[in-house]
C-alpha cells in the first residue's frame, strides 16, 4: 500500500499505530497521557509538518448516481463521490500515472468525521457540508439530488479531506488513511477501534440528532443542579463566543438569502423592459436603434443575476463552514466540561470517603447518617468489625487519591493540547474569513462594474445627432476644424461611440468658440 | 452662456449629454435670428392663512414689437401655466400645445415643497415656455404675451379673455356630428402612431413602479444585513476593522440605492406620465381636424345638389376648405416639432436614468473597494491590550 503511493516507509511508520485497534481515548483510566497518537507526533508540531497533505494530492473530483437497496430493504438512490489520490511528486513524472480512486458516499464521511471527533476530543475537527440545503432563497432547490447541490457538496467534500489532511495530528490517523486508500474493508477497521462505544456508552442516543456527537447528551441528561465548580474560564469564554459566532452567522445567512431574493426580483423585472423596448423601436424612425440597444441591454442586464448570485452560494458555504465549525468549538468546550465534572466528581467522592474514616476512626458523628443512627439505636460495632470497615475505606481512599490524581492530569492535558489546536483554529479562522470576505467584496466590486456598464449612455447617438452636433460646430467656427479633420473625427466617433471622447470633443470646440 | 440663455453646466461625464441636448434645441429657430428668450427659476415658497403655495421668476428678453419692453420679469405659480396652456388649447386648436408637469400629486406620498419635486417641475415648466416662445405661432398668441408680461394675472383669469384668434373662433364653432369620409394617410399614421406610443408609455410606467416597488423590499432587507456585521466584529479581535467596514460599505449603499429609487420616482415617472396626457390632448386636436373636415366634406355635398353662386362673397363652402387647410398645414408643421422634441425629450430621460444608475453603481463600487484594504492589513501586535 505504501509503495503503491510511493511514501517514505519511514513516514508511514511514524503515522501508523502498529498495535491493531488503538486506544487513544484520553479518557482511559488510568493513562496520564492525551493518546498515544498525540504524543507521537508532538515533535512534528514543533518543527515542519510532514502532513499528509504535502505527501498526497487528494481531489473529490466526481459525483454520480447510484442505486441500491438501504437498511430496510427498500429501493434508494444515492450520490457517490470519487475520491483521487495521488503522491504529491508524480506530477513532475511526464508519464504521470493515474490517480488512485475510490467512491464513498456521504454517509461514509459522517461515520469518519465521528471517529474522528471521539478520538481526538481535544481538536476542532473540520466540518462537513450541510447535510441538507438550508438558507435556501425561492430560486435555490432545497433538493438533495439537484446538481447544483451536489457540486457545492463535493466541493465541501474535498475542502473536508484537505483539512483533515493538513492538521498535523489528524493527517497522521491511520483510518483517515484507509478511508482515502481502500474501498472496502475500511468501516471495519474504524469499528474496531471501539469508537462506537463511546458514543453508546454515554446515556440516550437520540436518532438523527445532526448535532456534533452524543457526547454531550450525557451532559444534558444530568440534572439540573450539576455544576462544573471550577471551570477553566477561558474555555467558558470560548464557549460563549461559540455560541454567539453561530448565533450571528446563522443570522446573517438568513438575511442575505432574503437580500438575494430580492436582487433577483429587481433584476428580472428590468428584464420586461426588453420587450416594450423594443416594441417601441418598431414605431419609431430615428430613436428605433437607440430604442433596440436599450432593450437588448436590458435583457443582459436581467440575465446577469443568475451567474452573480450563483458565484455569491460559494461565500455563503464559506460562512457555513464556519457556522459549523463554531459547533465544533463548542463541543471541544463541552468535553473540557465533561473532564471538569468527572474530576470534581472523583474529588468529591474522595472527601466524602475522608469523612467517613475519620468518623469511624474518631467514633465522631459529624454528620447524621442512617448507619450513625442505627448504631446509635441497635449498638455499636465491635471493634474487628470497625477494623475491616476501616481497611476497605484506606483501600477506596487510596484508589480515589491515584484517581484525582489522574484525572488532574488529564484535565491539565486536556486543556493544554486543545488550547495549541484552539489557538491555530483561530488562526486558520481568521485568515479564512478574510480570505473570505475579500473575495464577497471582489465579487460586488465585478458585479457593479458589469452592471454599471456606461456603454448604455452610448446609446442615444444616433448618426443624426452626431451630424448635428458637427454641423452646429461648423455653423459657429468654422476656422476650429477643416472639413477634413471634422470628418475624421466623425468617423473616429462612429467606431468608438464613446461618449467621453465626444464630450471632451465638444469643450474643447467650444473653449475655441468665444461667446457673447 | 449658451445663445439661447441656457447656461453651460459644469463638466461631468452626464452633461456631455445635457451639452448634446441643448445643441439640438438650436437646430430651429436659428438661434442666430431668435428675438424672445423666456426663463423658469428661482421657486420661493409663499405661506398665507389659507395655502401654502411655489412661485417662479419668469425671466424675458426680446426685441419683438408685440411686447412693448426689452425685458420683464414676473412671477408666477402652477395654476397660472395652467391657465396658459388651456387658453392656448381653446384659442390655438389646430396646434400641438406643449405638455406641462403633472398638476396633481398625491399628498403624503410626494412632498410638494421639497427641493427636488420643485426643481423637477421647474425644469418642466421652463422647458414649456421656452417650446412656446420657440414655435412661430404660439409665440405671438396674446394670452401668452399677457402671461410674460403682466404683473397680476389674476383681473386677466377672472375675466375670461377677450383675446380670440380668427382661427380659434372659426374652430369652436364646428359642430360634431359629421361622419368623415376617409382621413388621409397623415393623419390616419399621427393616429396609430400615438396609440400604440400611449400603450408602450403605459407599459413602461407600470414596469418602472413595479421595479421601484421590489428595489424598495430589497431595501428593507439590505438594511437589516448591514448591522449583521457590526453585531460580528463586536465578538472578534482581528477581524473587527473589516467587519465594520463591510458593515459601513452595506449602509453606504443603502444610501446610495435609496436615492436611485427616488430619482426614479421623481424623475422618471413623472415625465411619463406627462406624455401620456399630452397624447390625450393631442388626439383630441386630431379628432377637432377630423370634424373640420368633416364638415367640409358634408357641406362640400350638399353644395354640389344645390348649385351655389361661385362669384361674390366666399362661400362656406370656402371657408370649410380653407378651415381644413390651415389645420392640416398647421398640424404637419407641429406635428414635426412634436416629434423632434419628443425624441429630445426621451433620449434625455433615458440616458438620464441610464446615467443614474451608472452612478449608483459607481458609488457601491467605490464602497466595495474601500473594504478591501481593511481586509488586507496586518494587524499590529497588540500586547497591551491583550490580558
Amino acid at each position: 500500500m505504501a509503495d503503491r503511493v510511493g511514501l517514505d516507509e519511514d513516514e508511514v511508520s511514524v503515522g501508523i499505530n502498529p498495535a491493531p485497534g488503538p486506544d487513544p481515548e484520553p479518557e482511559a483510566e488510568t493513562r496520564p497521557e492525551a493518546g498515544p497518537d498525540i504524543s507521537d507526533v508532538k515533535s512534528t508540531i514543533m518543527e515542519d509538518k510532514t502532513c499528509l497533505s504535502k505527501k498526497m494530492e487528494i481531489n473529490v473530483s466526481e459525483a454520480e448516481k447510484r442505486t441500491g437497496k438501504n437498511a430496510m430493504n427498500m429501493q434508494e438512490i444515492y450520490t457517490v463521490y470519487l475520491i483521487e489520490t495521488r503522491p504529491q511528486d508524480s506530477q513532475n513524472d511526464e508519464d504521470s500515472s493515474a490517480p488512485d480512486s475510490l467512491w464513498r458516499r456521504y454517509s461514509e464521511f459522517e461515520l469518519l468525521r465521528n471517529y474522528l471527533v471521539v478520538t481526538y476530543p481535544c481538536i476542532v475537527v473540520p466540518p462537513l457540508p450541510e447535510k441538507r440545503a438550508e438558507f435556501v432563497w425561492h430560486k435555490l432547490s432545497a433538493d438533495n439530488m439537484d446538481p447544483d447541490f451536489v457540486e457545492r457538496r463535493r466541493i465541501g467534500l474535498e475542502n473536508f479531506l484537505l483539512r483533515v489532511a493538513s492538521h498535523s495530528t489528524l493527517s497522521c490517523d491511520p483510518i483517515f488513511y484507509l478511508f482515502l486508500t481502500q474501498e472496502s474493508g475500511w468501516k471495519e477497521a474504524a469499528n474496531e477501534t471501539g469508537f462506537q462505544a463511546k458514543i453508546e456508552s454515554t446515556a440516550s442516543v437520540k436518532p438523527g440528532i445532526h448535532k456534533d456527537l452524543k457526547v454531550d447528551s450525557r451532559l444534558k441528561a444530568l440534572n439540573a443542579t450539576f455544576r462544573v465548580k471550577n471551570p477553566d474560564q477561558r474555555f467558558m469564554e470560548l464557549k460563549h463566543y461559540g455560541d454567539e459566532l453561530q448565533s450571528i452567522i446563522s443570522h446573517l445567512l438568513r438575511v442575505r438569502a432574503r437580500v438575494a431574493d430580492r436582487l433577483y426580483g429587481v433584476y428580472k423585472v428590468h428584464g420586461n423592459y426588453g420587450r416594450v423596448f423594443s416594441e417601441w423601436s418598431a414605431i419609431e424612425k430615428e430613436m428605433g436603434d437607440g430604442l433596440q440597444s436599450a432593450g437588448h441591454h436590458m435583457d443582459v442586464y436581467a440575465a446577469s443575476i443568475d451567474d452573480i448570485l450563483e458565484e455569491e452560494e460559494h461565500y455563503a458555504d464559506q460562512l457555513k463552514e464556519y457556522l459549523f465549525f463554531a459547533e465544533a468549538l463548542r463541543s471541544v468546550c463541552r468535553k473540557h466540561e465533561l473532564q471538569q465534572y468527572d474530576l470534581e466528581m472523583a474529588a468529591l467522592d474522595l472527601t466524602s470517603k475522608k469523612q467517613q474514616r475519620e468518623e469511624l476512626a474518631t467514633g465522631t458523628v459529624r454528620t447524621f447518617s442512617l448507619k450513625g443512627m442505627t448504631s446509635k439505636l441497635f449498638g455499636q460495632e465491635t471493634p474487628e468489625q470497625r477494623e475491616a470497615k476501616l481497611n476497605v475505606l484506606e483501600e477506596q481512599i487510596a484508589d480515589g487519591e491515584e484517581l484525582v490524581k489522574a484525572k488532574n492530569l488529564e484535565c491539565d492535558d486536556f486543556i493544554k493540547d486543545a488550547w495549541a489546536d484552539i489557538e491555530r483554529f483561530k488562526e486558520q479562522k481568521n485568515n479564512d474569513l478574510k480570505e473570505a470576505l475579500i473575495s464577497y467584496a471582489v465579487m460586488q466590486i465585478s458585479m457593479c462594474k458589469k452592471s454599471g456598464n456606461p456603454q448604455q449612455r452610448t446609446l442615444w447617438r444616433s448618426d443624426e445627432s452626431l451630424r448635428a452636433t458637427f454641423g452646429f460646430l461648423h455653423k459657429w467656427n468654422k476656422t476650429a476644424f477643416c472639413d477634413g479633420k471634422v470628418l475624421m473625427l466623425e468617423a473616429q466617433l462612429r467606431i468608438e461611440n464613446d461618449a467621453d471622447s465626444m464630450s471632451s470633443l465638444v469643450q474643447r470646440a467650444f473653449r475655441k468658440i468665444e461667446f457673447v | 452662456m449658451l445663445p439661447n440663455g441656457t447656461p453651460v453646466e459644469t463638466s461631468s461625464p452626464a452633461s456631455s449629454s445635457s451639452l448634446l441636448n441643448r445643441l439640438q434645441l438650436d437646430d430651429e429657430p436659428n438661434s442666430e435670428t431668435r428675438d424672445l428668450f423666456v426663463t423658469v427659476d428661482d421657486p420661493k415658497k409663499h405661506v398665507s392663512a389659507m395655502e401654502t403655495f411655489i412661485t417662479y421668476r419668469v425671466s424675458t428678453k426680446t426685441t419683438r414689437n408685440e411686447f412693448d419692453l426689452p425685458e420683464y420679469t414676473v412671477r408666477r405659480r402652477y395654476q397660472d401655466f395652467d391657465w396658459l396652456r388651456s387658453k392656448l388649447e381653446e384659442s390655438q386648436p389646430t396646434h400641438l400645445i406643449p405638455p406641462l408637469p403633472e398638476k396633481f400629486v398625491v399628498k403624503g406620498v410626494v412632498d410638494r415643497f421639497s427641493e427636488d419635486f420643485v426643481e423637477t417641475r421647474r425644469k418642466a415648466l421652463d422647458k414649456f415656455l421656452k417650446r412656446i416662445a420657440d414655435h412661430p405661432v404660439l409665440s405671438f398668441n396674446d394670452h401668452f404675451n399677457v402671461f410674460l408680461t403682466v404683473k397680476d394675472l389674476n383681473p386677466y383669469k377672472k375675466q375670461g379673455l377677450a383675446f380670440i384668434t380668427k382661427m380659434g373662433e372659426s374652430v369652436k364653432y364646428v359642430t360634431g356630428g359629421y361622419k368623415l369620409r376617409s382621413r388621409p394617410v397623415e393623419f390616419a399614421a399621427m393616429g396609430d402612431y400615438l396609440d400604440m406610443f400611449s400603450q408602450k408609455l403605459g407599459t413602461i410606467d407600470r414596469i418602472a413602479q413595479r421595479i421601484v416597488k421590489e428595489q424598495a423590499e430589497y431595501l428593507v432587507e439590505l438594511r437589516e444585513y448591514g448591522p449583521i456585521y457590526s453585531s460580528w466584529s463586536a465578538i472578534e479581535e482581528e477581524l473587527n476593522k473589516p467587519l465594520n467596514g463591510v458593515s459601513n460599505c452595506v449602509g453606504s449603499c443603502c444610501i446610495t440605492l435609496d436615492d436611485l429609487s427616488e430619482d426614479m420616482s421623481e424623475d422618471f415617472l413623472p415625465v411619463l406620465r406627462e406624455y401620456v396626457l399630452y397624447i390625450e390632448s393631442m388626439k383630441n386636436v386630431l379628432r377637432k381636424r377630423d370634424q373640420v373636415q368633416a364638415e367640409y366634406e358634408a357641406k362640400l355635398e350638399t353644395a354640389a345638389y344645390k348649385k351655389e353662386e361661385k362669384q361674390g362673397t366666399p362661400t362656406n363652402v370656402e371657408k370649410c376648405q380653407d378651415r381644413v387647410e390651415c389645420f392640416n398645414a398647421d398640424l404637419k408643421a407641429d406635428w414635426d416639432r412634436w416629434q423632434s422634441n419628443k425624441r429630445q425629450d426621451f433620449r434625455q430621460l433615458l440616458m438620464g436614468m441610464a446615467d443614474k444608475n451608472i452612478q449608483y453603481y459607481e458609488k457601491c463600487l467605490a464602497a466595495w473597494e474601500s473594504v478591501i484594504p481593511l481586509l488586507q492589513e496586518k494587524l499590529e501586535v497588540k500586547s497591551e491590550s491583550h490580558s
